[in-house]
């Protein structure tokens, strides 16, 4: 029993930072830029696309498809807030959350045009394919590589954002737009650079999909953007430490949800985030307003 | 003259749906009958949105209950086609009141997001019930039994009870628009704080206009139910609330006939589309993108600004 219950929570927990990773770039864009993007889980799946290809295509190593894979997606973020998502932040929300929309479906049906409309197989990585044994059961490396990677990133995401001259600006923009730009910051610009960096952690958690999730599909960003809706909302819209706790909490909560009530295990996942929005807005972490 | 345009074009849009009810085959009967019921759905929705300023992620869900009510009620209690769109209108207004309830608190994001949360959890239990929804097989053999002594088995003959469902729809929403009522919830989206200082019961406008354009999302999931033989799942799936929004903004959303334009070209370029190639839902994202970026009064504002600068044009230079 204790055996099961320690594999139950270790699922949670990687499966919350497999959301995380997701999650932390929808949720740096929220708080900068004020967009809830649709498209960012499509940042996730070209990003689980490109690195399969440039896996496939040119090497075998993993590595250096996930560092050039998620720069090419870089580059179609580039493209959606230059010339798109920049003139609607004047906008009525609709327009914001249609237009992300629209990319959604655009970005979905070219997956399908170029790669096909069937599952890929994603291929293992090499030195982690394996698992190990912990308190007597077999558990995958790679999800224990997970677990690592998502608190260095949001390590990362601190430290940037908190110990750097790019950070205080980003923070500054964040808090207060006109004034940052009175004091000379280029807002426009720094939009821009906040969205291609959001989106670079999208496409990254796409990158380190590909071993995880085992199949690649055109529609896979569809079912992640909501997971990653769900723990932005649960933590407070825009706030990094909200999001990262309440990754854990919707990895644990599905994990044991699957575990002992397999068929509501989505329905809870979906009250908790109704009864945050009614208790608490503004999520665990967010300002009140 | 002006005042009784609106009445004219709705008559001459019934005459032609009478028109294709007896003399178009079967496959332009049954894309009429869809855009009629994405009209209903849409007509419906776009009280919440277009007038009142909600946008609700979780209005699949209302279809969905429109939908799983009907076939419910045909399947174990009582196969009259009336009464099962009555349960599935019923089914569908009670949803709509106890989710409302909760969702009204909030406006803009929130509002969005927690109308994704309630109308995600209406998909999961539909999902997983499999005992009473059939999970993903959804409900099948929903019959079409003759109401009040018509026969209505046949499409070509249940294409006229649509018709009468579609134009009681804009009758209704026409009413409620231009109604006290309609004006107050105009009032809200324009400026809540004023209108509440008004002495208005925001909340409880809010609420009204949610579970309206809950019904008639009920109606419209009924219907196809019944037109479709069958309750699908993912009908109740957040994708599906987009559907509504999309044809909204492509016809229009400050615009009374924008639901029912935007349906049509929906339904007709779809058509079209898809004779050429396999990717409508590219074009479609390709057109959404358009009319965000360049043309957001969409079909309907746009043809209107048109008019109004041509109409401009004309009497100066008729002046000078």
């Amino acid at each position: 029993m204790l055996e099961s219950l320690i594999h139950v929570c270790l699922a949670g927990l990687s499966k919350g930072m497999f959301i995380w990773l997701v999650a932390s770039g929808l949720t740096l864009i929220f708080g900068v830029l004020g967009v809830l993007n649709f498209a960012h889980g499509s940042f996730y799946m070209l990003g689980a696309y490109f690195c399969y290809t440039l896996l496939s295509m040119f090497s075998d190593n993993f590595w250096l498809g996930l560092a050039l894979g998620p720069l090419c997606v870089c580059a179609v973020g580039f493209v959606v807030e230059r010339f798109f998502l920049r003139y609607v932040y004047h906008l009525h929300l609709p327009y914001q959350l249609l237009l992300t929309f629209a990319f959604v479906i655009i970005f979905d049906n070219l997956v399908k045009i170029l790669w096909g409309g069937g599952s890929i197989g994603s291929p293992t990585v090499t030195g982690m394919a394996g698992s190990v044994s912990i308190a007597g059961r077999l558990f995958p490396t790679y999800s224990l590589f997970i677990m690592a990677v998502g608190p260095l990133v949001a390590l990362g995401l601190w430290l940037m954002l908190e110990k750097t001259w790019a950070g205080r600006i980003i923070r500054a923009a964040s808090s207060d737009r006109e004034m940052a730009s009175a004091l000379g910051v280029r807002v426009p610009a720094l939009y821009t650079g906040v969205f291609v960096f959001g989106t670079w952690l999208g496409a990254m958690g796409g990158g380190l999909a590909v071993p995880y999730v085992g199949l690649l599909t055109p529609g896979m960003g569809e079912g992640i953007i909501i997971d990653a809706f769900v723990v932005a909302v649960i933590g407070g819209l825009g706030s990094l430490k909200g999001a990262f706790l309440g990754a854990l909490i919707i990895g644990l909560l599905s994990s044991f949800g699957t575990r002992f009530i397999p068929s509501f295990d989505m329905f809870l996942i979906f009250i908790l985030m109704a009864g945050v929005l009614l208790w608490r807005p503004q999520g665990f972490f967010g300002e009140a307003s | 003259m002006g005042r009784y345009l609106p009445y004219m074009a709705f008559g001459l849009l019934i005459v032609l749906l009478v028109c294709i009810g007896l003399f178009a085959d079967r496959f332009v009967l049954y894309l009429t009958m869809r855009v009629m019921l994405l009209s209903i759905f849409a007509l419906g929705y776009n009280l919440l949105l277009g007038r009142t300023g909600l946008l609700s992620f979780g209005h699949a869900a209302f279809y969905a209950a429109g939908s799983y009510g009907m076939a419910l009620f045909y399947l174990h209690i009582n196969p009259d086609p009336l009464l099962g769109i009555l349960a599935g209108v019923g089914l569908a207004v009670v949803a709509s009141l106890v989710i409302g309830f909760f969702c009204v608190r909030h406006t803009e994001i929130y509002f969005a997001m927690l109308t994704l949360a309630f109308g995600m959890m209406v998909f999961s239990l539909i999902w997983n019930l499999r005992d009473i929804t059939g999970g993903d097989d959804g409900l099948v053999g929903i019959g079409r039994n003759p109401l009040l002594g018509f026969s209505i088995a046949k499409d070509s003959q249940y294409y006229f009870l649509v018709v009468f469902f579609f134009a009681l729809t804009v009758w209704i929403i026409h009413r409620i628009r231009s109604s006290p009522f309609g004006l107050v919830l105009a009032g809200i989206s324009e400026n809540h704080q004023r209108a509440s200082f008004a002495g208005i019961s925001i909340k409880s406008y809010r609420l009204a206009a949610f579970v309206i354009s809950g019904a008639f999302a009920g109606l419209a999931g009924s219907l196809g139910a019944m037109l479709e033989s069958n309750s699908d799942p993912f009908s109740a799936h957040w994708t599906h609330s987009a559907e509504p929004v999309l044809v909204s903004l492509i016809g229009g959303l400050h615009t009374f006939s924008g639901p029912i334009v935007g349906s049509v070209l929906f339904v007709v370029l779809r058509e079209i589309i898809e004779r050429f190639t396999q990717n409508w839902m590219l074009w479609l994202g390709i057109i959404l993108l358009v009319i965000i970026m360049g043309f957001r009064g969409g079909a309907m504002g746009s043809a209107e600004q048109y008019l109004a600068r041509w109409g401009r044009k004309f009497r100066e230079e008729s002046a000078s």
